[in-house]
């Protein structure tokens, strides 16, 4: 049973100046089989949360702790963590010129299963992972998001995901930016990823639209760097309805009228 | 490398000092003062490293020339007075002078006209450490003819040389020049390119070995709708000097040229120049022109010198640019491989293989291709990057 604890973290970000505090005590617990929205306005925080689990440079972790299963993550490099089990799905994917996708797949499930997975097996099975995401056979021999659109690279985060089978999942803003049809294909493939063992996900996002498709067990609001209410489905309805003005004093909507 | 974070370099501390129209060129070693070290075309350049090249060094010795030739090419070794040398262009500088002055014999290779060849080469083999040689190579691509030379040299000592690449109209020729030399030679080339009408060439420089070496393509036209694709690709070690200087001469209209140079490099005084000219004269109409130079640094202590000059004299152009970029790894790249559980090392491996491949990928030749993607991992496994 997968477990992720997130314990009164506070994390900054160095920039010009001085660093600056983002995440000001953020306490989560996230146990396998359970689903966790994280939603909140824009410049809450919520992106930060998920890049200073997965290990970026760019923040500094100033107290608390992370632990997966009882291990601190926090002690663990970049590529440790994603192979103890933490995936980070990314807004913004990163574009590596000259590396082909399926060169890509192969090493990063190579690395997080221990050994080179069986050549026909894996052929097999990265075509019909790509078949599920609605993606073209042609991109495994594209570089890795170069010259993708925003959707063709939320599926293939949703594709690596799927491959690469991690405990506890992050889904940073997955939803952004994708029309109807893609986000039907990318939350269908969460959920398969969800069905596929006892895992646990944190689903952040800005709207509530993509909960329509991932059912979510717990509902937790982020405002001004840490989550100020949770609660149940519930609770995305109401922000659907009132957006986070209770939270943030400024009108923003959570629903897309 | 989208995201390439751009650190300073030379771009835009230089001002030539004159148009590059008015470079002297002269086939007499005589006609050219013995460099100091402070001429614009020579400040790079360690001259001290260069066994006496530039400053009149007689041959002790020559390279060994074997040609694997494919069928239906021609292969010669020629006087000095063969009436064929000589013609694809005048030697720019002392150094391509004195080679031009000295050489003993020619080796010419003639792709036939009309004709498909597969690709030769020609094994060009240093005369030892300590020796110093001077060469010439001809390539001649018939009319119409389409293939690939190869240039392979390897071995020790000192050695300068012209190479001659004539493209007769129509023809299509691709020229590879490896410069995979021990650690202690010298090695200062210049390649004269001359493209017939409607004639094209793939050029390719690749620099891996070497204590310095000196690489001047230039290329010229010789009639409308020439199409020159120049690529360069090096890895310079620590103490390793590494320079290459192309310049395309657009005097013709409707031709076109693009200039890609890449390079790595590793370890203390490992040092690298790329100085690009394109220049394109009154009566270039229509020219169509790109250079870029990328660098990549790989640790401390080495230096990437890129100098892109661009000297447009007509308006009427299709478009002409060019970029220069010199930087460390992109942390976004590395976060987002290790992101994905592969480790640190390796994940670097696959920044820099993925950095050339664009390069690797358009050589027609497979066992070069693997050659390189061979020398890149065992330049990568050097460094421990």
């Amino acid at each position: 049973m997968a477990t992720l604890e997130i314990k009164d973290l506070h994390v900054s970000v160095v920039s010009e100046d001085a660093p600056k505090e983002i995440l000001k005590g953020v306490d989560l617990t996230i146990k396998a089989g359970e689903t966790h929205a994280i939603m909140g306005p824009n410049g809450s925080g919520k992106s930060t949360l998920s890049y200073a689990i997965a290990g970026h440079p760019k923040y500094t972790i100033t107290s608390g702790t992370v632990t997966l299963d009882g291990e601190d993550v926090l002690e663990m490099s970049v590529d440790e963590r994603a192979r103890a089990g933490l995936f980070l799905a990314m807004q913004y994917p990163v574009e590596v010129p000259g590396v082909s996708m399926s060169n890509f797949l192969r090493t990063a499930a190579t690395a997080v299963r221990g050994e080179a997975p069986n050549l026909r097996h894996w052929v097999k099975e990265v075509k019909g992972a790509m078949a599920d995401l609605d993606i073209d056979p042609a991109f495994a021999e594209r570089s890795v998001n170069e010259g993708f659109s925003g959707g063709e690279k939320k599926r293939h985060e949703i594709l690596q995901l799927g491959l690469l089978q991690p405990k506890v999942a992050i889904l940073d803003e997955t939803d952004s930016g994708l029309d109807v049809d893609a986000l039907r294909v990318v939350s269908e493939g969460v959920n398969r990823y969800k069905a596929s063992g006892e895992v646990g996900v944190m689903l952040i996002t800005h709207y509530t639209r993509i909960l329509k498709y991932i059912e979510p067990d717990f509902v937790h609001v982020f405002a001004n760097g840490r989550i100020v209410e949770s609660g149940g489905r519930e609770l995305a309805d109401q922000l659907e309805s009132e957006g986070y003005v209770k939270y943030t004093g400024k009108s923003e909507a959570a629903a897309i009228s | 490398m989208a995201a390439l974070s751009t650190q300073p370099h030379s771009h835009g501390a230089v001002v030539p000092v004159a148009s590059r129209a008015e470079h002297f060129t002269s086939y007499d070693v005589n006609a050219f003062e013995v460099p100091g070290g402070r001429e614009e075309i020579w400040r790079f350049t360690p001259l001290k490293r260069l066994a006496g090249l530039h400053s009149g060094a007689a041959a002790t010795g020559s390279a060994a020339v074997e040609v694997n030739a494919a069928s239906g090419v021609t292969v010669e070794t020629v006087g000095r007075d063969d009436d064929r040398l000589g013609k694809a262009g005048v030697p720019g500088d002392r150094i391509a002078a004195q080679a031009y002055t000295s050489f003993a014999s020619a080796t010419v290779v003639t792709l036939p006209g009309d004709a498909k060849s597969e690709p030769t080469t020609v094994t060009v083999t240093g005369a030892g450490s300590g020796t110093v040689a001077y060469g010439h190579i001809l390539v001649k691509a018939a009319q119409f003819a389409e293939g690939t030379v190869v240039l392979d040299y390897r071995g020790s000592g000192a050695y300068a040389e012209n190479v001659e690449i004539l493209v007769a109209d129509g023809a299509h020729l691709q020229v590879i020049a490896i410069h995979d030399w021990a650690d202690d030679a010298v090695h200062v080339s210049q390649h004269h390119v001359k493209l017939g009408r409607d004639a094209s060439i793939k050029h390719t420089v690749v620099t891996l070995g070497g204590d310095a070496v000196r690489i001047t393509p230039v290329v010229q036209y010789a009639g409308r709708g020439g199409d020159a694709e120049l690529q360069g690709l090096y890895f310079a070690d620590a103490g390793q000097h590494q320079e290459h200087r192309p310049f395309i001469d657009h005097s013709q209209p409707n031709c076109r040229s693009n200039v890609t140079y890449k390079g790595a490099l590793q370890g203390e005084g490992a040092h690298t120049v790329w100085i690009g000219d394109v220049l394109i004269r009154v009566a270039a109409e229509g020219t169509e022109t790109f250079e870029l130079n990328r660098n990549l640094v790989l640790t401390d202590g080495a230096r990437a010198d890129s100098v892109p000059n661009l000297e447009i004299e007509t308006g009427e152009i299709e478009g002409a640019g060019h970029a220069s970029a010199t930087g460390r790894f992109d942390d976004e790249q590395l976060f987002y491989l290790q992101a994905r559980g592969i480790p640190e090392e390796q994940a670097r491996r696959l920044v820099v293989r993925g950095f050339f491949q664009e390069l690797i990928a358009k050589i027609a030749v497979p066992e070069v291709r693997e050659r390189l993607e061979a020398a890149i991992e065992a330049e990568l496994e050097a460094v421990g990057a």
